[in-house]
C-alpha cells in the first residue's frame, strides 16, 4: 500500500527560504533532493503501529526565532532546565530556530565546536557536511526524507582528538508556536579517543496539534565515548517521531541514556551501528504511557565490527489506555564474530485498557557469536500490592513504590544524577495524575 | 489502654468453597495465643482472611480490635489500626529496598509533615537488625528480593519490631527455620511482649512453643477451634499428637476444604 506524502513545502518555496537563510549550495541541493524524495516515499514501516493514522502532518512553516539577549529571557516553561547555566555549554532551540548558544571557554580553546546547525552549516560547511544524513538517510521512508528537506535550528558538536571533556553539554529544545516548523537535527562527531557527554530534552507549550521530526546522529571515532542522553517531554497534542543513530569506529563505545516521557503519539527508533571492531553500544531506555498515547519504541544494534557488545534494556510502564509496542532488534552481520548482542524489554501495565507488546528480535548471520533476550509484559502483582497494604501503605502508595521498583534498575543505573533525579520527577508527575 | 481482640462467627471462602466455618477467639494485650492443628484445617486462612487477602471472602462475622471491627476495613486501614501478620510467604518485591519500604511502612502511620527522619529511622533498623543476626547490608537488598527462607522470616519479625503493632499474627513463622534462627525469632518475638500487645501465634510443631510460650492454646480442625486449654494441651499434642482429638469428637477427616 502507498500513501501519498503530501509535501508540507513547494520545492520553490524551500530553495528560496534555504537562499535567504545564507545556506550553501550543497544544503540547497540536498534539500531540494530530499523533498523530491519525500514524494516518492513511503511512510516508516512499524510493526503494528498504524502511523499513517496519527497527526503526522502538521508541519508548520519555517519561521526565524529571535535570539535570547541572556539566558534569564528563555520561557518560563523551560526555566527549570535552564537554571544555573549562566556559565555552562547550552544551545536552546525555539521553534524552527536557535535562540542561544554558548560554548563554555575552555572547550572553545581545545577546539571544541558546540553551536546550532544552521551556523555550524556556514561556519563549519566542509565537516558538516562529511558527516550530515549519513547516519539517518533520506532515502529510509518519507519521514526521513522530509527531515532532510526541512530541517531546522538542530546542534552540531565536534569534540577533537584526544579531548576529554566531564561536564555534559546541553541543549533544550522547544516549541511554543503552533505555526512553526519544529524539526530539530542532532548532529555529534566525536574524533579518535575523545569523550564527552551530551544530554538534551525536549519540551512544548502550546495546546495545538504540532509535530516533531527529529533525526539524531551521532559518529563515534575509533577509541571515543559518547553519552546521549535524551528526555521527551512533549505534551500531548505533539506527534513525536524521532530517529536516533549512531554509527561507532573501532573499540568506540555509544551509550544511550533515553527518557520516553511525552505525553503525545510517540515512534523512536534508536539504533547503533557497531562498524568498527571492539566497539560496543549500551541503550536505556525507560518510558511512561499514559491517557490514549500510542507509542512505538524500537532500540537495534547492528554488528559488523568482530567483538562487538551491545546490550538494550526498555522498561516501560503504561497506564490508562496508553498503547506501545517496544521493538527490540539485535542483527548480527556475517564475519563480527565473538559479538554479544544481549536485549531486554518489559511492560508494566496498569490499568486494563492499557496495552503492550514486547517484541525482541534477533538476526543473526555469524555462528561465533553470543546472543540473548528476555521479555515480559505484565499488570502489578497483587500479592505484592497485597504484602505492602499488610504493612500499612496504602494502595496507591503501594502500587507507586512497585512501579519504581519496576524502572528502578535502569533509573539506579543512570550515571548523571541530576539527570537520574530529573527522569524520576518526570515519572512521578507522568504516574501522578 | 491494654488491645482487646475478639473474633466472632468468622467464616470465609476461597473460590467458593468455605474454608473457615465460624471462628471464635477472645484474646486481650499480653496474652499469647497458640493456634494448632495438622495442614490443611485453616489455621493460615484465617491469618490471610483477618488480614484481608483478596482471595478469601469473609461471609460472616466481626473481628473487632479494641471496638472496631477490622474486616470492615481495606487492608492497609487494618495495618494502621494495630494489626501485624508475619507471613508464611512473603512477596519478593524488585527494586524496592527494604529501607524505602519499611519507611513508607512507618510513614504511612504518621501525619503528613511528622515523617520519621531519616538518620533516627536507619539508627532504629540499624539496631534491630542487629538484635536478629541481621546482616546490615539487607537494609539497602531489594525487599525480599534473593532472601534464603529464614532470612526471609527474619525480615517479618524485623518490620513487626519497627511498626509496633498491637495484635500479631504469626503464620507459620517457624517453618524453614533451623534451630538457631528459631532461637533468634523466638528472642524477637518475647522481646516485644508487652501488655499493650496480643500475639495470635499459628504453627503445627509444638516446637516453636518452647520459644514462644503461650498462654492458651487452641486446636483447629474442620475450619474450627475444636479445643482450647492452656499450654499443658500444646504438651499433650506433642506427645500424643492430634489423634486422640480426632476420637473424642468423633471427627474422621480432620481438614477442611480440600478434594478427596
Amino acid at each position: 500500500m502507498t500513501t501519498q506524502t503530501i509535501l508540507p513545502v513547494d520545492a520553490q518555496q524551500l530553495g528560496a527560504q534555504s537562499q535567504s537563510s545564507g545556506e550553501p549550495g550543497w544544503l540547497k541541493d540536498s534539500r531540494l533532493k530530499a523533498l523530491e524524495l519525500a514524494a516518492g516515499l513511503d511512510l516508516p514501516k512499524l510493526e503494528k503501529t498504524r502511523i499513517d493514522r496519527w497527526n503526522i502532518n502538521n508541519y508548520g512553516e519555517y519561521k526565524p526565532s529571535q535570539a535570547l539577549a541572556a539566558l534569564q529571557d528563555a520561557p518560563a516553561s523551560i526555566a527549570g532546565l535552564i537554571e544555573g547555566q549562566e556559565e555552562g555549554s547550552l544551545i536552546i532551540q525555539r521553534n524552527s530556530g536557535a535562540v542561544y548558544a554558548r560554548l563554555a571557554p575552555e572547550l572553545a580553546a581545545q577546539g571544541v565546536i558546540f553551536t546550532d546547525l544552521q551556523t555550524a552549516v556556514r561556519e563549519h560547511g566542509d565537516l558538516v557536511q562529511r558527516y550530515l544524513h549519513k547516519a539517518v538517510l533520506p532515502e529510509e521512508h518519507s519521514i526521513a526524507a522530509l527531515h532532510a528537506a526541512l530541517w531546522n535550528g538542530g546542534v552540531f558538536l565536534y569534540v577533537p582528538k584526544n579531548v576529554v571533556i566531564e561536564t555534559p553539554l546541553q541543549a533544550v529544545l522547544l516549541t511554543d508556536d503552533a505555526e512553526a516548523a519544529f524539526v530539530p537535527h542532532i548532529l555529534i562527531v566525536a574524533d579518535t579517543n575523545s569523550s564527552l557527554t551530551y544530554v538534551d530534552n525536549y519540551v512544548s507549550d502550546k495546546t495545538e496539534a504540532g509535530l516533531h521530526n527529529g533525526a539524531v546522529e551521532v559518529f563515534v571515532g575509533a577509541g571515543a565515548t559518547v553519552r546521549y542522553a535524551t528526555v521527551h517531554q512533549l505534551g500531548q497534542d505533539t506527534t513525536d517521531v524521532t530517529y536516533r543513530r549512531a554509527v561507532v569506529e573501532n573499540d568506540g563505545t555509544i551509550e544511550w541514556i533515553i527518557g520516553e516521557m511525552n505525553y503525545g503519539d510517540t515512534a523512536s527508533d534508536t539504533k547503533s551501528v557497531l562498524k568498527g571492531n571492539g566497539s560496543s553500544s549500551d541503550a536505556k531506555v525507560i518510558a511512561v504511557g499514559s491517557g490514549s498515547q500510542k507509542l512505538s519504541y524500537t532500540t537495534q544494534a547492528q554488528h559488523f565490527g568482530r567483538n562487538t557488545p551491545s546490550d538494550m534494556i526498555t522498561r516501560a510502564v503504561m497506564r490508562d489506555s496508553a498503547t506501545s509496542i517496544i521493538n527490540g532488534i539485535t542483527k548480527i552481520e556475517k564475519g563480527a564474530t565473538r559479538a554479544d548482542g544481549q536485549q531486554t524489554e518489559k511492560v508494566l501495565m496498569l490499568s486494563p485498557k492499557a496495552r503492550g507488546d514486547a517484541n525482541p528480535i534477533l538476526l543473526i548471520d555469524e555462528d561465533d557469536v553470543t546472543a540473548g533476550h528476555a521479555a515480559s509484559v505484565g499488570q502489578v502483582n497483587y500479592e505484592q500490592v497485597y504484602y505492602l497494604m499488610s504493612r500499612g501503605l496504602s494502595r496507591h502508595d503501594a502500587e507507586t513504590l512497585i512501579i519504581y521498583g519496576f524502572l528502578a534498575p535502569v533509573v539506579s543505573q543512570i550515571p548523571l544524577e541530576g539527570l537520574r533525579n530529573q527522569l524520576q520527577s518526570l515519572v512521578e508527575r507522568k504516574l501522578g495524575q | 489502654m491494654a488491645a482487646e481482640f475478639v473474633i466472632e462467627g468468622l467464616k470465609a471462602t476461597i473460590e467458593g468453597k468455605e474454608i473457615l466455618k465460624g471462628i471464635n477467639l477472645q484474646m486481650k494485650g499480653g496474652e499469647i495465643h497458640a493456634v494448632m492443628g495438622p495442614n490443611g484445617t485453616g489455621k493460615s486462612t484465617l491469618a490471610s482472611a483477618l488480614m484481608g487477602h483478596p482471595k478469601y471472602v469473609v461471609t460472616e462475622g466481626t473481628a473487632l480490635l479494641e471496638g472496631e471491627d477490622l474486616l470492615e476495613m481495606a487492608v492497609d486501614e487494618r495495618a494502621r489500626a494495630g494489626l501485624f501478620l508475619g507471613m508464611q510467604y512473603p512477596s519478593e518485591i524488585s527494586g524496592v529496598t527494604n529501607s524505602d519500604f519499611l519507611r513508607s511502612a512507618i510513614n504511612s502511620r504518621r501525619e503528613e509533615g511528622s515523617e520519621i527522619s531519616l538518620i533516627r529511622f536507619i539508627r532504629q533498623m540499624e539496631a534491630k537488625m542487629k538484635e536478629l543476626d541481621m546482616n546490615p547490608e539487607f537494609l539497602h537488598r531489594y525487599l525480599n528480593e534473593g532472601f534464603s527462607g529464614g532470612e526471609k522470616k527474619r525480615n517479618e519479625i524485623l518490620q513487626m519490631m519497627m511498626l509496633d503493632p498491637k495484635i500479631v499474627i504469626l503464620d507459620e513463622i517457624d517453618s524453614g527455620l533451623d534451630i538457631d534462627a528459631l532461637k533468634i525469632v523466638a528472642d524477637g518475638v518475647n522481646s516485644m511482649r508487652s501488655p499493650e500487645r496480643g500475639f495470635l501465634v499459628i504453627t503445627h510443631y509444638q516446637r516453636l512453643l518452647n520459644y514462644i510460650k503461650p498462654d492458651y492454646v487452641h486446636v483447629m480442625m474442620q475450619g474450627r477451634i475444636v479445643k482450647s486449654g492452656g499450654p499443658e494441651l500444646a504438651q499433650k499434642l506433642e506427645a500424643e499428637g492430634y489423634e486422640w482429638i480426632k476420637e473424642e469428637l468423633g471427627i474422621e477427616d480432620e481438614t477442611v476444604g480440600q478434594e478427596a
